[in-house]
């Protein structure tokens, strides 16, 4: 139903504050009544999170951690072959479609005819990444994926470039759950729209 | 000369002035505490000795030695005189407005009068009004020197301030003076030990409840404490005033901000709340019960308990309110406390005079 604009009543703020200044009932306009009932919101907030501290959203961070979802993104890792070499064919997917550009892949001949090339160099620039996990999707071989590794500050620009033997090995050395992962299920191309790919 | 009474003055001194200054730790520490767990947060609860956290206690000392260490930076422009000048004046007259409070009655012992206060002086509570207003020089005097125009503003609001809320907060007391009759605060003290219909306590918060709020109002202006904190105001003025003071500087304004605190609150519980009486009971019963010493110390502990309780409502008052605006604060000032102010020492007038 259309709305008459001869019904229509335009309210200044002005109005509005005044109308409510003219409504309120003189104790509330005293303003002390309004303090009291503050400080008791108040004061009940901290006796409620002095009784019950655990209760507080508080993350006590080096004791305690934040319990992220399975996505998260966090350090990669590059998969190995059951023979210990990396799965990466260095096909240059993940290079090219890092909107960072922060992957540098050298490609070399591999012994094997059936694997034909593999990695020479690979190295992600920390400082750069972004994080986005493209690389994972455009990976072909399921060589490269993403953990829940989120600490790694460091004082040295150099610590953040991390190289194939790193990316490789450094889960020996810290224990830490697994992140985002190429996806395995089927694709519902139904649900894409026409206008990608 | 008696070397005694001069020694015992001495230790009252040095008692007091102690006392208050290290109040000024435990209320940060309150201050930031409390304000945690009103914010649903801990508050700094890391600092420890030797594993000891002693609740977050411990923080002010790793504060102090912070503020020690720190870079002590003076802005180019800066008059170094009254820059330097500043923090000391704004400090010392915070350090000496205590010195008239008495918290406790008289100690009769070994045959000695020992008056429980550092000063027993004839102007009482004058004494208390000049010196505080000595402390806004303190604070102009920071804002103008730091050559920084935050800082200047945030002096030359305090100034306004202050001044006219130093009108409401002598107005607001004049109703107690005219009820006890001396402008002494033990005398005050001992009014207020005496019963009203037989009932109440004669607290100045009894016979004078309106002269109770006006005067509590002032007080928080006078202490630039929120909801009147708009000398440092921080989303305006940075800090205010000490914007361009740093390390243990800093530090003095900082403690001369809660010694203010705690003279505004034993100003008010002098005045209003029967300073060191335990209400029903005299000294004289007290000390028939239990004997003069334990009977100071039971006043002293009544008196201290409700001057913490006053601290309190400054911390708690200050993360429940949000802060005033400028021209808000001065209508509030002048338009509402003034007048009823007056009429509130109007009407103690009519009723002294007809009863």
């Amino acid at each position: 139903m259309p709305i008459d604009p001869a019904h229509v009543k335009i309210l200044k703020a002005e109005d509005i504050i005044r109308e409510r200044a003219d409504t309120e009932a003189w104790w509330k306009r005293l303003y002390l009544p309004a303090i009291a009932i503050g400080l008791g919101v108040t004061i009940r907030n901290m006796i409620k999170n002095l009784l019950d501290p655990g209760g507080l959203p508080t993350i006590r961070y080096p004791e305690e951690r934040r319990d992220y979802g399975d996505r998260f993104r966090g350090r990669h890792y590059l998969k190995k072959r059951p023979s210990g070499e990396p799965r990466c064919v260095a096909c240059m997917m993940c290079a090219t479609a890092c909107p960072a550009d922060c992957i540098y892949i050298v490609a070399g001949e591999h012994p094997d005819p059936a694997i034909e090339k593999y990695p020479v160099r690979f190295d992600i620039d920390g400082l750069r990444c972004i994080m986005c996990g493209y690389c994972v999707d455009a990976c072909p071989e399921d060589a490269i994926a993403m953990t829940k590794e989120y600490e790694w500050a460091s004082y040295e620009r150099e610590d953040f470039i991390w190289d194939k033997e790193y990316l490789l090995n450094w889960r020996d050395e810290k224990v830490v759950e697994d992140g985002y992962q190429p996806y395995e299920g089927e694709i519902d191309k139904s649900r894409m729209s026409r206008g990608t790919l | 000369m008696d070397w005694t009474a001069v020694g015992i003055s001495l230790l009252k001194a040095f008692l007091v002035f102690f006392g208050v200054v290290n109040t000024v730790p435990v209320l940060v520490w309150a201050e930031r505490r409390g304000s945690a767990f009103i914010q649903h947060r801990l508050g700094p609860n890391r600092v420890n000795i030797a594993g000891f956290t002693l609740l977050g206690l411990v923080q002010p000392l790793a504060d102090v030695v912070k503020f020690m260490w720190k870079e002590d930076y003076m802005p180019s422009h800066a008059n170094r005189t009254f820059y330097l000048l500043a923090p000391v004046l704004l400090l010392v007259p915070a350090g000496m407005t205590f010195a008239v409070i008495p918290f406790a009655d008289v100690l009769f012992v070994a045959g000695r009068e020992i008056r429980m206060q550092v000063a027993d002086l004839d102007i009482g509570i004058l004494y208390v009004f000049a010196l505080a207003s000595l402390s806004v020089y303190g604070i102009v005097l920071a804002g103008w020197s730091s050559n920084n125009k935050y800082s200047l503003l945030g002096g030359i609001r305090s100034s306004a301030q202050m001044i006219s809320y130093e009108l409401a907060l002598g107005l607001s007391v004049v109703g107690i003076l005219m009820i006890y009759g001396s402008v002494r605060l033990d005398q005050i003290v001992y009014g207020q030990g005496e019963l009203l219909f037989g009932v109440l306590p004669k607290w100045g918060v009894v016979t004078q409840p309106l002269a109770f709020v006006l005067f509590l109002a002032a007080v928080f202006a006078e202490s630039n404490r929120l909801p009147f904190d708009l000398p440092e105001a921080e989303n305006e003025l940075v800090v205010g005033y000490h914007t361009e003071y740093s390390a243990m500087k800093f530090a003095l304004f900082f403690m001369a901000e809660y010694m203010a605190m705690v003279t505004g609150a034993m100003l008010i519980v002098t005045l209003f709340f029967g300073g060191w009486q335990i209400p029903w009971i005299s000294s004289e019963e007290l000390r028939a019960a239990v004997g003069a010493v334990p009977t100071a110390l039971l006043q002293l502990g009544s008196f201290s308990i409700k001057v913490l309780f006053f601290l309190w409502l400054f911390i708690w008052v200050r993360w429940t309110l949000p802060r005033f605006r400028y021209d808000q604060l001065m209508k509030l000032g002048w338009k509402t406390i003034f007048p009823l102010a007056l009429a509130n020492l109007f009407l103690t007038g009519l009723v002294l005079y007809f009863t």
